[in-house]
């Protein structure tokens, strides 16, 4: 498997706090790949060490085949769209794609001025005077039409309304279908990744809770509820991700390779919503179990 | 990359070409009128005109253009170091651009030289080019008044302006890494820039190249003033005094511009009927009788009393050290002056590369 991201147990470090640690993760190629996770997972710290922006404090990671950052032909194959997409306030939308064909040596000018035009984006308005919606397709058409082979796209319609979210998905959707890029976004809005993504990853306190083909893990992963029951007496090929339990009732969510044969479950299928919160608050679970609690004193 | 640098700087050019074209066109104006006056009134004036009030009209003639032309060029290296060095890094930090600038594929010290480069270069130049009006514009006035060396002066002509841009531009551009916010940035440039400017004027700058020394006896102040600066005959017309000391007969310094102590003054002192010269010692001559009096004729002291005093400073062995900077050594200041806030500001684009690497991944 050809892989577009990989780390090594990759850390960042500001000062003395940890944004990203003993982060180690595998991405393959042509996916669009969601990154989810709790704020302060390290999200952001890891895209902006894929593209280059940050250099890991400890660890390794390697962009495809090559170090992030480090050659104008590395930095040419990541495409790379901030959080809140910033622009130059006092460039025009054509200045700005001026600036993407004097500096990047592949670049589609023919493409930029389509999508430019589809959007109905005036040439001469300021980048300023854009609206966010606008500044993020803006954005996207810059990383696009350097036709890189991956594009990175941190938390990109976090602050766009519900419309404008939609179009910019769209519009990245149709890239994908044009070139074949591979994507990787980071989001908190799953609804939002479950509309475009074929592959998840789950980042809770740098580490990987959960990461596959979305397909894959929403056929693997099934909520059973029946009557009451103690978990641990469940087949060895089912892992309990999460169980809630009320006098007589259980509820579970279980992986499983194989199809769950016990009549006495009632078996419905997970939505990604359902899966991300499960792995999300297990990862929590055990970030508190791990501290000391509190004891009484006699 | 260049074009990209250029583009992003294009508001800041315009302003600046505006000041240099205004600056060119109205020493175009009034430079040649200036100049004409000077060559035919002020340079053949000979001994039977009234030399003093011609250069006066002279030196009033365009009066408020002089007050207006002359701190341009104080100003403007620190401008160019605020407006242009400053926000070259931090802006790009505080507005989140540098996202966007960073991941194009152009590494990021190919960014920083081409934009550091091109900006400096350009600051350099509009230093230069207003420099080289303004010299021509006030060479006249500058013949007259002689003060070409005076820090005033010597810090607007020539090619100084062009070392101070660089030095202020590097400075800006370092506050900017190492502050990272454009407005503080700024401060801190103009108040770093004018101290160390200023400093460098006063404490470092007449002495770039060691000064002449020369030493004479101390003369007394007449009733028309200061004396003449002693050793007249080697001190020259536009050479610039960098000090004047008074030393007694072993050669320590007991005072400074032609007078001894803290106040500067020259004092005698009748003790038992014994005048002494206050602060070095007791008279070894003999003083004329005091019958009416210090006060002579005119409220002044007699002139046999001064005879006496300036004969009693001489046998003391009290004399005056004076150290210049002859008018010829111009150039060669000028030169050194330039060359070492050239190198300074090299050194300081040497740290802001380096901290940019550091402290911005």
């Amino acid at each position: 498997m050809n892989a577009i991201v990989e780390t090594g147990a990759v850390g960042k470090k500001y000062g003395r706090q940890w944004a990203l640690r003993d982060c180690t993760l595998t991405i393959p190629a042509g996916k669009v790949v969601g990154l989810v996770g709790p704020n302060g997972a390290g999200k952001t710290t890891l895209l902006q060490l894929a593209a280059g922006l940050l250099t890991p404090t400890s660890g390794t990671i390697t962009v495809l085949g090559g170090q992030p950052g480090t050659s104008p032909a590395q930095l040419a194959k990541v495409g790379f769209v901030a959080q809140d997409a910033p622009a130059y306030a006092r460039l025009s939308v054509a200045a700005h794609l001026r600036m993407g064909d004097w500096l990047n040596p592949d670049w589609d000018g023919e493409l930029a001025g389509h999508r430019i035009e589809r959007l109905g984006l005036d040439p001469r308005q300021r980048a300023g005077s854009l609206s966010g919606g606008q500044r993020a397709q803006l954005a996207l058409t810059i990383a696009v039409a350097k036709r890189p082979e991956l594009i990175l796209l941190d938390e990109p319609v976090a602050s766009l309304d519900p419309l404008a979210r939609r179009e910019f998905l769209q519009s990245l959707m149709e890239v994908v279908a044009e070139h074949g890029t591979s994507v990787m976004l980071s989001s908190h809005l799953i609804a939002d990744l479950e509309r475009v993504c074929d592959y998840l990853v789950v980042l809770v306190a740098s580490r990987v809770q959960l990461a596959g083909e979305v397909s894959e893990l929403l056929a693997s992963h099934h909520r059973l509820s029946g009557p009451r029951r103690d978990p641990g007496t469940l087949p060895a090929n089912q892992e309990v991700i999460e169980a809630s339990h009320t006098d007589r009732q259980s509820t579970l969510l279980i992986r499983s390779d194989g199809p769950v044969l016990d009549p006495a479950w009632t078996i419905r299928p997970v939505t990604m919503d359902d899966l991300v919160l499960a792995y999300m608050s297990r990862a929590r679970d055990a970030e508190t179990s791990r501290r000391p609690g509190l004891e009484v004193v006699r | 990359m260049i074009r990209f640098a250029w583009l992003q700087a294009r508001t800041q050019t315009a302003a600046a070409v505006a000041v240099l074209a205004a600056a060119a066109v109205l020493a175009a104006v009034t430079g040649p009128r200036l100049l004409h006056f000077y060559d035919t009134v002020v340079a053949t004036c000979g001994p039977h005109n009234d030399c003093a009030s011609v250069t006066t009209t002279f030196l009033s003639s365009y009066r408020l253009l002089q007050v207006i032309l002359q701190p341009t060029l104080l100003v403007l290296p620190a401008l160019i170091g605020a407006f242009w060095g400053a926000p070259l890094v931090a802006r790009e930090l505080e507005t989140g651009t540098f996202r966007l600038a960073w991941t194009q594929s152009v590494t990021r010290q190919r960014w920083l030289a081409v934009k550091f480069a091109l900006a400096g270069l350009a600051g350099m130049a509009i230093a230069g080019l207003l420099s080289l009006i303004l010299t021509w514009w006030f060479s006249s006035i500058d013949q007259v008044q002689l003060n070409r060396l005076t820090p005033g002066v010597f810090g607007v002509r020539g090619i100084t302006p062009i070392g101070y841009a660089a030095f202020a531009f590097a400075l800006g551009v370092t506050a900017g890494v190492l502050i990272r916010r454009t407005i503080p940035a700024m401060a801190a440039t103009l108040v770093v820039f004018t101290g160390i400017r200023l400093a460098f004027s006063v404490w470092v700058e007449p002495y770039l190249i060691a000064p002449l020394r020369v030493t004479a006896a101390l003369v007394m102040p007449t009733a028309n003033g200061p004396a003449a600066t002693p050793g007249a005959s080697a001190i020259k017309a536009g050479d610039l005094v960098v000090s004047e000391q008074v030393i007694n007969a072993a050669g320590r310094v007991i005072g400074a511009n032609g007078g001894i102590g803290p106040n500067g003054e020259i004092g005698i002192q009748v003790t038992h009927g014994t005048p002494s010269l206050r602060g070095v010692g007791a008279c070894p001559n003999k003083f004329p009788p005091l019958g009416g009096g210090l006060r002579g004729s005119g409220g002044q002291p007699p002139a046999d009393f001064n005879a006496a005093v300036q004969e009693c400073i001489n046998r003391l062995g009290v004399r005056e050290v004076v150290t210049y900077q002859p008018l010829s050594r111009y150039w060669p200041l000028q030169w050194d002056e330039t060359l070492i806030f050239t190198g300074l500001a090299i050194v300081l684009a040497g740290l802001s590369f380096w901290q940019f690497r550091r402290r911005l991944t």
